[in-house]
């Protein structure tokens, strides 16, 4: 049994201008210690989706299953949620000064975190743990560091001390949304590199959101490709960079930067609104392969080549991929 | 003139349009301490090329560039641009200047005016220097915007009206209105998705083509600076550590620095993911107001010896380098040394 199991999420909004379809249908699941990529271009729905499975959106209208070590998070109730939120499902966001409360001590902050779950630890033990999470991440003198605050940290640090936070409680699953999006790259190598440390020794399973392709072949094992709300293609990582099947992971990767000089290959246009999505495929309007029936009928996601951890939501033939020499 | 006379007569093939020497920028903090944000940077930039510059946050990319820009006068140091000098000149000397040097920005939600219709603020640049007005603005306004890949007949909407990619288009039209000679791009796709990314990249490369545009790219991703890039300059804490051509600052690289910061560079290709060198870099970037002694890497660097904290190195040609490519560094990596395994050692020199 996968760690999390998510069954046709629906996620719509309603604003002034109409019903905004956030996440349209999404189906996955997460295996323990593994790590599962979440690429694709802003607003297509990553945030959306992994705030609605830990109870973080509000004011949305939400349907489907998302099954958690036997408890469906859709459906479980506040208090359900509260305590596995840190206790079992560890989060990481894009900004860490949003998430770390600029008033109170790092330290303080990440001790009330352990004890509001741990009722038995005592406070010097909690401390105690604390430090040692901010030296497990890298934090430089740890043991003095932990009373300062959170502005006196660099961007870099702060998320490092996001990470300690989230692992303070050795959750089974971390959710990471853009953990790395602000920070240099060589800051970026050490976070991530802090995140690679602490899977393999704890085993924590990690759904990764990036829009970055380079992150995706550095840290995941499998790749949810998204657009629109929806899933356009999944599979192991390697698939998805050398035997693709979708014409939008296809896109992607062809607009990346290559060596030097040549000309790039962007995609056409820009994504569908949410609000009005045209019938059909919702890449049709961007696509070089479309052809009638895309834009009538949805494609659902089915297996490519007979294997159904590759599986693909396109009309063209399941049979043939991009075969990218590797 | 008598400089002239005593000049070695190897003149460059082509004249640079752009030669920077010894800029130094500082702003004033709250304490007595100042910012050291450009500390003495040189570069030379051709008629033509595409000039790269990289380097992490806050390493003074940006106030480089509004200082060739003059958007910000220099605290010592000398930009000169087309043959003149450019530090010094008053706002009325410098005017006619100002329309051959124009930027584009990163920022394609927060550098348009929200309230004005896309017509007038492409037209902005003829307004304010008095060029053409009327029916022949909005002629002009609107070749601009077919230039750009814009739809002329969006003239008058908002930028609200507009994605990310287009809001980009219009910041690019703007820049090109009075026909620079130079365009100083800092981080103009870094806001946007890879496909409209590649978009913008191709327009910048077509338009460079179309009006023999000069430029200076800066961008924190080397990927993508390595696509539009002739040369580039890599830049840490305010100074430059290395500048090269394109290739042979990743086939040949020299610095520690840059090696570090090729190394960190995510590659969307799994196999070379798994196979590749991996450097991580102890610790962050030290403050610019308090710079460290002595080569400004050493806190960081894995080849660190007592030397480096005591001396600054030059930015030169070193090992057998030709004379477009210089390194500040006194170890400078040799082809196919493992830097990954270096350690630093203060106490050797
Ligand atoms: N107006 C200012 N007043 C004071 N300090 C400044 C000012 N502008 C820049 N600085 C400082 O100067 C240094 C260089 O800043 P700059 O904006 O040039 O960096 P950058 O390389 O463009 O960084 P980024 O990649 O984040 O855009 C930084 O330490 C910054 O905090
Ligand atoms: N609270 C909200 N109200 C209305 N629309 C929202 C809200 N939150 C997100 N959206 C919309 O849902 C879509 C998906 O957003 P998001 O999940 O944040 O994208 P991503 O994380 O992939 O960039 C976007 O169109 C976004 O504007
Ligand atoms: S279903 Fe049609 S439009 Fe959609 S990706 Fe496949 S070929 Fe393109
Ligand atoms: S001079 Fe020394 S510290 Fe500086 S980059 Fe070279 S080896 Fe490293
Ligand atoms: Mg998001
Ligand atoms: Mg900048």
């Amino acid at each position: 049994m996968a760690l999390l199991e998510v069954q046709d999420l629906r996620v719509s909004f309603d604003t002034p201008d109409g019903t905004v379809r956030a996440v349209r249908g999404l189906s996955f699941s997460v295996d323990r210690g593994q790590t599962l990529a979440v690429v694709g271009e802003s607003g297509s729905g990553k945030s959306v989706a992994t705030q609605t499975i830990t109870g973080l959106t509000r004011g949305a209208q939400i349907s489907g299953t998302a099954y958690f070590e036997g408890t469906d998070l859709i459906s479980a109730d506040a208090a359900t949620l509260r305590r596995l939120r840190g206790a079992e499902i560890g989060m990481i966001f894009q900004d860490p000064l949003s998430s770390l409360h600029p008033h109170y001590r790092i330290g303080w902050q990440i001790v009330e975190m352990i004890q509001a779950h741990d009722h038995e630890i005592s406070k010097r033990a909690a401390r105690r743990r604390a430090a040692d999470l901010l030296t497990l991440v890298g934090i430089p003198r740890a043991a003095e560091r932990i009373d300062d605050y959170p502005h006196q940290f660099s961007g870099g640090m702060r998320q490092r001390v996001m990470i300690a936070m989230a692992m303070a409680l050795d959750p089974a699953l971390l959710i990471a949304d853009e953990p790395t999006t602000a920070l240099d790259v060589t800051v970026q190598a050490q976070v991530l590199n802090v995140m690679r440390r602490l899977q393999e020794e704890f085993g924590t399973a990690i759904i990764l959101i990036t829009h970055d392709l380079g992150v995706v072949a550095e840290m995941s094992d499998e790749v949810i490709v998204m657009y629109a709300g929806a899933m356009m293609e999944r599979a192991p990582r390697r698939d998805i960079f050398y035997r693709n099947h979708h014409p939008y992971t296809q896109g992607l990767l062809a607009s990346l930067p290559a060596q030097s000089g040549k000309r790039l290959t962007p995609i056409a246009g820009s994504p569908p609104s949410l609000i009005n999505l045209p019938k059909g495929c919702p890449f049709a309007a961007r696509c070089p392969h479309v052809f009638d029936r895309c834009r009538v009928e949805t494609p659902p996601a089915t297996d490519v080549q007979g294997d159904p951890r590759h599986q693909s939501a396109c009309w063209l033939d399941h049979n043939v991929t991009e075969a990218v020499a590797s | 003139m008598t400089e002239a006379l005593t000049q070695p007569v190897t003149q460059p093939v082509t004249q640079p349009l752009l030669r920077v020497r010894d800029v130094r920028k500082e702003f004033p903090t709250h304490g007595r301490e100042v910012v050291r944000a450009v500390d003495g940077v040189s570069l030379e930039v051709r008629k033509g090329e595409t000039l790269g510059l990289v380097g992490e946050t806050g390493c003074g990319k940006s106030t480089l560039a509004r200082c060739i820009a003059h958007l910000y006068d220099v605290t010592s140091g000398s930009v000169e641009f087309d043959g003149t000098e450019l530090t010094g000149l008053s706002r009325r000397a410098m005017r006619p200047l100002r329309r051959e040097i124009q930027m584009i920005f990163q920022d394609p939600y927060g550098s348009l005016n929200p309230r004005r219709r896309v017509g007038s603020i492409i037209g902005d640049p003829f307004a304010i220097h008095g060029i053409s007005a009327g029916a022949e603005r909005k002629r002009k306004v609107q070749d601009l915007m077919e230039v750009v890949g814009l739809n002329p007949e969006h003239y008058n909407r908002f930028p609200a009206e507009f994605s990310g990619g287009q809001r980009q288009r219009i910041g690019v039209a703007r820049a090109l209105a009075l026909r620079p000679k130079l365009v100083i791009c800092d981080e103009p796709v870094s806001a946007l998705d890879v496909s409209i990314q590649a978009q913008i990249i191709n327009l910048l490369a077509d338009l460079q083509k179309e009006f023999d545009l000069t430029y200076v790219f800066i961008s924190h991703d080397l990927s993508v600076v390595r696509h539009v890039s002739d040369r580039i300059a890599v830049m840490y804490l305010g100074k430059l550590v290395e500048v090269a051509p394109t290739e042979e600052l990743f086939q040949q690289t020299r610095h520690p620095y840059t090696r570090a910061l090729l190394s960190a560079l995510p590659v969307a290709d799994p196999d070379t993911a798994d196979s590749r060198e991996q450097i991580i870099l102890a610790g962050d970037i030290p403050s610019a107001t308090n710079p460290p002694q002595g080569c400004r890497f050493h806190t960081r660097c894995p080849k660190a010896r007592a030397t480096c904290a005591a001396a600054e190195p030059g930015l030169d040609p070193v090992l057998d380098d030709g004379p477009a490519h210089r390194t500040a560094c006194f170890f400078p990596l040799t082809i196919g040394e493992d830097l990954s395994t270096a350690v630093p050692d203060l106490k050797a020199s």
